[in-house]
């Protein structure tokens, strides 16, 4: 399958980047995994398996592409988890594991250095994956903080050390001297300007970029990898029956987890148009292919209110990998993107062939796991308002864990009010129905109303006719309840016209 | 961050032996040693009901998909269907009936892992169901338990309860835990001549996954070789229960002539192995004005499982651990081990001495409210004195008492009483987020409760260039034991840490190896390592004063130079000058613990060679609209005697509070009503991120040399630590308690999932006003 290390150019082979060299592999199985590949076909074993759902970090490595930033091309460094990408998706990229650190002396890369510094390995199994969050991290920020760095690592799980000295060692690494070149020099891709071993990748990539759709054939699968939007929806619309994927991080559990066959996967994540986040005057167009992460930035400045909501939406390698139109698109109960923008009054655009359709995004969702798409619909981008002025916006999320966990209860608010009272509500919860929804009930009990207590305490006894939620794993229907109620009541307390309570005073994950 | 008290070092905080090996990524760990040709992959089908009779199965399906070399059941296994470790009550392969979800049935052999997981699913069982009991406290009352029940009396509790001017009475419970090693089970067997076996397993207990592998396969111990180099993550685990796997790559690696390998998915290895005994408990305390327990009766129910594997061992230990430390002079204490259907509980870190002292920091807290006093006083109260108040339940002399020291020094610290007055300050202008505080301590007794376990083997190779090779009966989990042990080997010959390379566990090399466990490692295996270190200076000292004079007794061995009066010789040189002279350059080592006793009738006894000490502050903030919180500050003081590598001594310390955190907190593990573990993978269950580490974390090693003879007067370290986090549990509680007027004990359970905060939230609410 290998196909040793000339750059061929052709349908079904793809090209990457690994330790400089140019990897190529003739028509791999579609669904075969980059950890896979890694560790059985390469005997690459640093990368480990701990859990084959990116959950616990283990196999995290790092992909560089190209991207576009301030209209110049650079490059662009990111940890993903590797049991879940499937080695198609290479194409093009540039991936580091844990022994592309390796210095051309033999010494420790400074991640390496500072991780045996502060006595930050005990059993060592999870630590390949520590290094190359770290590694991320070291090329992207000059100086994080500790709440970056805390971030940075919350894909990954340590079982032994109590994270302590990890932490200590993310500081460390910018002590510790590393040769220079690439790798081994911190902070770089922060920089305003490309360095020269910057552009020396940036033109290896270049050289990898392909101009026809990517199609691979093998074991009766087949994985299509278009390059442009029109191609896709073409694609799309001939093959209904197809699986989109684009971040991966739940379809890929199909396969490691539940071992189902994905005969024809269409990838968009080649397709340029979809790859990025325009603005229109009134909206974020965010496209179908871009990432969790960059979805995030994008509305930061716009809703900075939301910062810990994203904080908490799975770790740094599921939102470099997946996609925010792949969270709203799988339509789960339990997403955590969609309360909030079902809240912001937030769209999507549907693509069949040439014709497009807009919809709300609360309309959607229809029953569980059951859309309003039609066969060879698409989700082409969801679309977010610039701002919601004069609007409260608030996102809880409530969780046994603060990193990456998914949601017991999701609230979502967007009030406007005027005058004292409720002029607007929406009010939208996950993990509380079969889908994202309104709570129709509880946004007339306060829709009109004067913002205090009374309206509050009514609106969260309405939420009894919005929803009845189930009992699982993660909570008690009755918890469920509860909390959504309380998050209402929360809402009012923090944003009362009378002596509103601070954030650290209803929120313990405030730093203080 | 963290400090270390450098006065207590005998040895350096040397880096990990194979940090260097970690951070790159050339750790070999099972799963990635290179694959023998032929190499074929085992999944495992497994029960899809709590209880059942197999009418039948149909294997077409499974043997249809391409790949498949075979399919293996019980009836293919040549001896005793059963990997037991004490009791021999669990089969390898579920034969005609099944115990629990998730019990193996069959094993598929394939050409890839993707094929043999495949078709492991697509058996067709037919089932006859058979109730199911899922809930130990039913039981209990069903009388149904794997072992007899275990009952310590001393003193006259029924009396002095009846006597007590204060009374209490209760329920309680805590949770299992799952150990979640990162490195999920594994096992690669590889056939050699003469019906031999060489296997590399992912294991604490080499030589007891050599015996089942033997017993199982009707084959002498010798004809298995076990290799452990490391593990990644174990924490009891991998004691036992590495041994079914052990058993299935061997049966198929024998039956085929192939080279095996079986490695679990983590869902399937977490619905398949056994986990920390979840516990509850029935419990009555008398107790004076000062909150000081006159008398205290307790039954602890565990949830045993399907089978008995190491749940009698775990309700000794929590026995045993019910005092913590705290003098009970009348006490009655009984452990039942509950037979379920849900998977067979087994070791882990604590080894049942967290359920068992847990249960007593509870009645304490709750007596603390009762009479309005603060926590820490009321503990204090009741600790073991230092010549009197100082016997056991069990009979144990307690010798070595530093528990008040140590928490009048953490006290100071911590600034505890400051903080427990800003923390109520805060609390009344604070509606919504509440904080709290304890402090907590621990004395955990060190050695196994059964007695021949408590003895250890070492090999020390000392070669012609100077480098050395110590090869020992431990196993490297990461908990530092090879670097300690090769430490203690330079140390004792004086050369460089850099020297001396420790090497893979090998049941052919030393023999009879006990399991690495009950945090005795070092102490057992580096007291032999010494021992063959020490035979080996001594050879060399006889040798250095015959040629250069003095006694070998005045031969010095430091900085890699040996010397004696008026002459010094490089180490390198006096080996070359051994090896010539024809003396023996290799040395075996022994150790056996000396002055333990246990009766196991009477349940008396001095089980313990000596008790490790430690406490904690913990400081959180409690959100109780949503029951979510955050650990705000630690401060962690613990006794490591006279630590051989504090840098791994304060590994272990914070590893284990955080690791045992998540116990008592996020880490819960969800039975539905068939009986199917419904937290099965890291996106369920719930183990301690990066955020859950305090943004204020001071941990210290306390100074206190152990006053037996251990390893360079070290303590055992890997589990009493286990048993700091009991702070941030009642940390939580206070926090809650301060939603009422603190007097009302709010009906925490463990873990302390937001659900369960809220829960005790609104109970002390519903209370306010009337204290219990």
């Amino acid at each position: 399958m290998l196909n040793g290390t000339q750059p061929v150019a052709g349908e079904g082979v793809i090209r990457f980047l690994l330790d400089d060299e140019i990897v190529t592999v003739a028509d791999p199985a579609p669904t075969r995994t980059i950890l896979q590949f890694l560790r059985e076909d390469l005997r690459r074993c640093g990368s480990k398996e701990g859990c084959a759902e990116g959950d616990c970090g283990a196999c995290t490595v790092v992909l560089g592409e190209l991207v576009r930033r301030d209209g110049v091309e650079r490059v662009q460094l990111r940890a993903v988890n590797a049991c879940i990408q499937f080695l198609p998706t290479l194409d093009g990229k540039a991936i580091y594991t844990v022994e592309s650190l390796k210095q051309r002396d033999g010494s420790l890369h400074p991640v390496q250095r500072a991780l045996v510094d502060t006595h930050a390995s005990q059993c060592g199994f999870c630590t390949p994956g520590f290094v190359m969050s770290l590694f991320a991290l070291f090329k992207n920020v000059a100086a994080p903080d500790r709440a970056c760095v805390a971030d940075a690592l919350s894909g990954n799980l340590c079982r032994c050390t109590g994270y302590r000295p990890i932490i200590e060692a993310a500081a460390r690494m910018y002590e510790c001297v590393g040769e220079s070149g690439f790798a081994g020099t911190p902070g770089t891709l922060a920089a305003a300007s490309a360095d020269a071993d910057e552009q020396a990748l940036i033109g290896r990539l270049q050289g990898l970029r392909r101009d026809a759709a990517l199609v691979v054939r093998a074991g009766g699968g087949r994985f299509h990898a278009p390059l442009t939007l029109v191609e896709l929806a073409e694609l799309r619309e001939r093959l209904p029956a197809a699986r989109i994927l684009a971040g991966g991080t739940d379809v890929g559990l199909w396969v490691t987890k539940q071992h189902r066959e994905l005969p024809e996967l269409i990838y968009i994540g080649k397709v340029a148009e979809l790859g990025t986040v325009e603005l229109s005057e009134s909206h974020f167009e965010i496209g179908a292919a871009v990432s969790l992460s960059d979805a995030f930035a994008a509305l930061d400045g716009a809703y900075p209110e939301l910062a810990e909501l994203w904080r908490r939406f799975a770790s740094v390698p599921v939102r470099n990998a997946g996609t925010l139109v792949g969270n709203i698109a799988n339509g789960s109960p339990i997403g955590d993107s969609m309360p909030v923008l079902i809240c912001l009054g937030a769209s999507v655009v549907l693509r069949k062939g040439a014709a497009r359709r807009e919809l709300a995004l609360e309309d959607l969702y229809l029953d569980y796991q059951k859309t309003a798409m039609q066969p060879g619909e698409f989700v082409e981008r969801v679309r977010v308002p610039r701002s919601r002025h004069g609007w409260v916006v608030r996102s809880y999320k409530i969780a046994k864990r603060f990193d990456q966990d998914i949601s017991a209860v999701c609230a979502a608010f967007a009030l406007r009010i005027a005058g004292g009272k409720v002029a607007e509500a929406r009010i939208a919860y996950g993990g509380m129905a079969a889908t994202p929804r309104r709570a129709a009930a509880a946004e007339a009990a306060l829709t009109g109303q004067p913002w205090q207590e009374p309206a509050v305490r009514a609106a969260a006894a309405a939420l009894d006719a919005d929803y009845t939620p189930l009992s699982d794993m993660r909570a008690s229907a009755a918890y469920r309840m509860k909390v959504a109620k309380n998050a209402l009541y929360r809402l009012w307390l923090e944003t009362r016209g009378e002596a509103p309570l601070a954030a650290a005073q209803v929120n313990v994950f405030t730093e203080a | 961050m963290a400090s270390s008290d450098t006065s207590v070092r005998p040895g350096e905080s040397a880096a990990h032996e194979s940090a260097h090996l970690h951070v790159t990524g050339a750790a070999t760990y099972v799963d990635d040693i290179p694959e023998l040709a032929g190499t074929l992959h085992a999944a495992l089908g497994v029960s899809a009901k709590a209880r059942a009779r197999i009418r039948a199965i149909d294997f077409s399906a499974v043997r249809a998909v391409p790949g498949v070399v075979a399919v293996l059941t019980a009836a293919d296994i040549p001896g005793p269907n059963d990997c037991g470790p004490i009791v021999h009550d669990d089969p390898i392969l579920a034969d005609g009936e099944v115990f629990y979800v998730g019990q193996p049935i069959f094993a598929v052999i394939a050409t890839t892992v993707d094929a043999a997981r495949r078709a492991a699913r697509k058996a067709v069982v037919d089932y006859e169901v058979l109730p199911a009991v899922l809930d130990p406290r039913a039981a209990r009352a069903a009388e149904s338990f794997v072992l007899p029940p275990m009952r310590r009396i001393c003193g006259e509790p029924a009396e002095r309860l009846a006597a007590a001017p204060h009374r209490l009475q209760g329920q309680w419970s805590v949770g299992g835990q799952e150990q979640f090693y990162l490195e999920g089970q594994v096992s690669y067997c590889a056939p050699r001549e003469d019906g031999c076996l060489q296997l590399w397993c992912s294991t604490q207990h080499p030589t007891e996954m050599q015996h089942v592998v033997a017993h199982c396969l009707n084959k002498a111990a010798n004809q298995v070789l076990v290799e452990m180099r490391r593990m990644g993550g174990g924490f009891g685990g991998k004691e036992s229960q590495s041994a079914l796997f052990a058993c299935v790559a061997a049966l198929a690696a024998s039956k085929l002539n192939r080279p095996v390998k079986l490695r679990l998915d983590r869902d399937d290895d977490m619905m398949i192995t056994g986990k920390r005994h979840d516990f509850c408990y029935d419990y009555e305390v008398g107790f004076d004005d000062a909150g000081r327990i006159l008398a205290v009766r307790v039954e602890m129910i565990a949830r045993a499982g399907f089978s008995a594997d190491l749940s009698g061992p775990v309700a000794t230990r929590a026995l045993c651990h019910f005092d913590n430390a705290y003098f009970l002079s009348d006490a009655d204490i009984s452990a039942l081990c509950a037979r379920t259907n849900t998977q067979s509980n087994t070791a882990f870190r604590g080894f049942g001495g967290p359920q068992g002292a847990i249960a007593i920091e509870y009645i304490l807290d709750t007596i603390a409210r009762r009479l309005g006093l603060d926590a820490l006083d009321v503990r204090k109260a009741n600790f073991y004195g230092k010549s009197d108040r100082n016997l056991t339940p069990y009979g144990q002399l307690v010798a070595d008492n530093v528990i008040h020291e140590l928490v009048a020094e953490l006290e100071q610290s911590s600034d505890y009483r400051a903080r427990r007055e800003a923390i109520a300050r805060w609390n009344a202008d604070s509606p919504i987020i509440k904080k709290g505080l304890a402090l907590t301590p621990v004395k955990f007794g060190i050695s196994f409760n059964v007695v021949h376990f408590n003895q250890a083997g070492a090999l020390v190779h000392i070669y012609t260039d100077g480098s050395m090779l110590v090869n020992h009966g431990g196993t490297e989990m990461g908990q530092g034991l090879n670097t300690k042990v090769a430490q203690v080997v330079a140390m004792t010959l004086g050369v460089p840490l850099s020297r001396v390379r420790a090497t893979a566990a090998d049941t052919s090399k030393v023999a009879n190896t006990s399991a690495t466990a009950a945090s005795t490692g070092a102490d057992l295996n580096g007291k032999a390592a010494e021992d063959a270190a020490l035979r080996l200076r001594a050879r060399l000292a006889v040798l250095a004063a015959e040629r250069f004079g003095g006694s070998p007794e005045a031969v010095r061995f430091a900085d890699a130079r040996v010397s004696g009066e008026g002459w010094q010789i490089d180490f390198d040189e006096l080996v070359t000058l051994a090896y010539q002279a024809r003396v023996q350059l290799w040395s075996d080592g022994f150790y056996a613990t000396p002055g333990l006793h246990w009766d196991r009738d009477s349940l008396t006894g001095s089980p313990f060679f000596y008790f490790a000490y430690g406490a904690a502050v913990s400081e959180v903030a409690v959100d109780t609209l949503s029951g979510e919180w955050k650990l705000l500050r630690a401060d962690l003081l613990h006794d490591a005697g006279n630590s051989i590598n504090p840098a791994i001594d304060i590994g272990q310390v914070e590893g284990a509070y955080i690791q045992g955190m998540g116990w008592l907190t996020t880490e819960e593990l969800v039975w539905n009503a068939e009986g199917r573990l419904t937290t099965h993978a890291p996106s369920t269950y719930k183990i301690p991120a990066v955020a859950d580490c305090p943004p204020v974390f001071n941990t210290r090693l306390f100074h206190n040399p152990n006053h037996v003879d251990t390893i360079m007067r070290s303590k055992a370290v890997g589990e009493p630590p286990l048993l700091l986090p009991f702070s941030v549990f009642f940390a939580i509680r206070d926090a809650i308690a301060a939603v009422g007027d603190g007097r009302f004990a709010p009906p925490l359970t463990a873990p302390a999932t937001g659900e369960a905060i809220l829960g005790a939230v609104d109970a002390v609410r519903a209370a306010q006003g009337e204290p219990a």
